[in-house]
């Protein structure tokens, strides 16, 4: 077992459909185990990488200052970085915000929106709370990426002709057919 | 075309032929050489020459393959490595130029520029999103303006016109501040048809038919299947 590749994964600011769609390979699960095992990520609840990755996977793009943090842990502790998902890659439904100034998204969230609670309209502010972001930027504009894995989310199949490809290295492109942005 | 007068050019190298007079895509195509193409298609006279994804070289110089004709020795050249990579650079342009959220478009699926994407094999544009603020115009009785998804092709301002022959679709400002309007008294006479395709003639979701959309299951949508796979161009 002491050959198994490690992976790492993690959900900056994404749904986690795309963790989903990882899921979603299904019985193929049965052989990725026999080939990786899961470090820091949300599958194994491991929160601190305890060894380095072969790959690391990033769901959601990069919207407050500990995805930064995180974002360049995984840099640092992976060989090969990929963006999994339109969020990773492009900002994806976050990134809405991105034309609107964050003043003006804050205010309507906590204090003029029809759901911000009588009495209590104050923008939460606190050492211990991540500071939001001016917009939500694409991993690849914080870091280096090696790969891009597009769709919302990628398809299963996506995902494993990437993981396969890349742990038997043999990925060559990824298959056209399975690159979709939706 | 046959009358024509035959022309003999060079298309990659090669000896290729055509006929005096036709469009330069054709004539390549006729070689056996596919040029993609977003805003022209055939049928478009004169091009538009909006969108620049059809960039050949000819005679030593980048250009748009859509705007010019054929003619006696030209030295044209297509399927390089270079020019694919031009090419599929100038379509990353388009996407980072608008906001382009897939995922959430009525279109999606339908929709020339992410159709192109797909052909390319593009994964994610190399420059960066410019995340620029466009006002959606949504005071349309049938029609829905979003701008973010515009590619300023002019599909709609040159080639649409109403029952009537009126021009509903125009460019208003300058430069980067260019918008597409619409004439709202026009378009609220305008029927469902006229609306619809209006809507079809756009390549992106930017003219978008109100109420509509996500209609049809994913996978049954036109550039949901592979691109086919003849095409040597990426
Ligand atoms: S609205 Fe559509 S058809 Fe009109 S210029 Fe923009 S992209 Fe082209
Ligand atoms: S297809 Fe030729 S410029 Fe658009």
């Amino acid at each position: 077992m002491a050959d198994k590749k490690v992976v790492a994964t993690v959900s900056l600011a994404g749904c986690f459909g795309c963790h989903m769609s990882m899921l979603d390979i299904d019985l193929r699960l049965l052989d990725l185990v026999q080939l990786v095992r899961f470090d820091r990520s949300p599958l194994t609840d491991i929160k601190k990488f305890t060894e380095r990755a072969a790959i690391g996977l990033i769901e959601g793009g990069v919207c407050n200052d500990e995805n930064v943090h995180v974002l360049r842990e995984f840099r640092l502790n992976c060989d090969v970085l990929i963006s999994v998902g339109e969020c990773a890659i492009m900002g994806g439904l976050p990134a809405l915000r991105n034309d609107i100034p964050l003043r003006e998204c804050l205010e309507e969230a906590y204090l003029t929106g029809p759901t911000a609670v009588q009495g209590q309209r104050i923008i939460p502010h606190h050492v211990d709370l991540p500071k939001i972001l001016d917009r939500v930027y694409p991993c690849h504009e914080i870091v280096k990426i090696d790969y891009y894995l597009p769709g919302c989310p990628p398809s299963a199949d996506l995902i494993w002709a990437a993981l396969s490809g890349l742990l038997s290295g043999k990925l060559d492109t990824l298959p056209r057919e399975l690159v979709k942005y939706d | 075309m046959s009358d024509a007068k035959k022309v003999k050019f060079s298309l990659d190298g090669k000896e290729a032929e055509s006929h005096q007079g036709v469009n330069l895509v054709q004539a390549i195509e006729e070689n056996g050489t596919h040029v993609p193409t977003l805003c022209w298609s055939p049928g478009i006279e004169p091009c538009l020459g909006t969108c620049r994804v059809c960039t050949v070289k000819v005679n030593g110089r980048e250009t748009a393959a859509c705007a010019l004709k054929i003619e006696e020795g030209m030295k044209i050249e297509c399927d390089t490595d270079d020019l694919k990579d031009l090419r599929k650079g100038i379509l990353e342009l388009l996407f980072v130029e608008g906001n382009h959220f897939c995922p959430g478009c009525e279109k999606s699926g339908d929709c020339e520029l992410q159709g192109m994407g797909y052909r390319f094999g593009m994964t994610h544009p190399r420059f960066p999103y410019r995340f620029s603020h466009y006002e959606l115009d949504y005071r349309g009785v049938h029609l829905l303006l979003e701008r973010n998804r515009c590619i300023h092709c002019k599909r709609c301002t040159e080639l649409f016109s109403d029952d009537q022959g009126r021009k509903v679709f125009s460019f208003v400002g300058k430069g980067k501040d260019t918008r597409v309007e619409m004439n709202l008294d026009l378009e609220a006479k305008m029927p469902i048809h006229k609306c619809r395709e209006a809507a079809s003639l756009c390549p992106t979701g930017a003219i978008i038919l109100k109420g509509q959309g996500f209609d049809r299951p994913v996978g049954t949508r036109r550039f949901d299947n592979p691109p086919d796979k003849g095409s040597k161009n990426g």
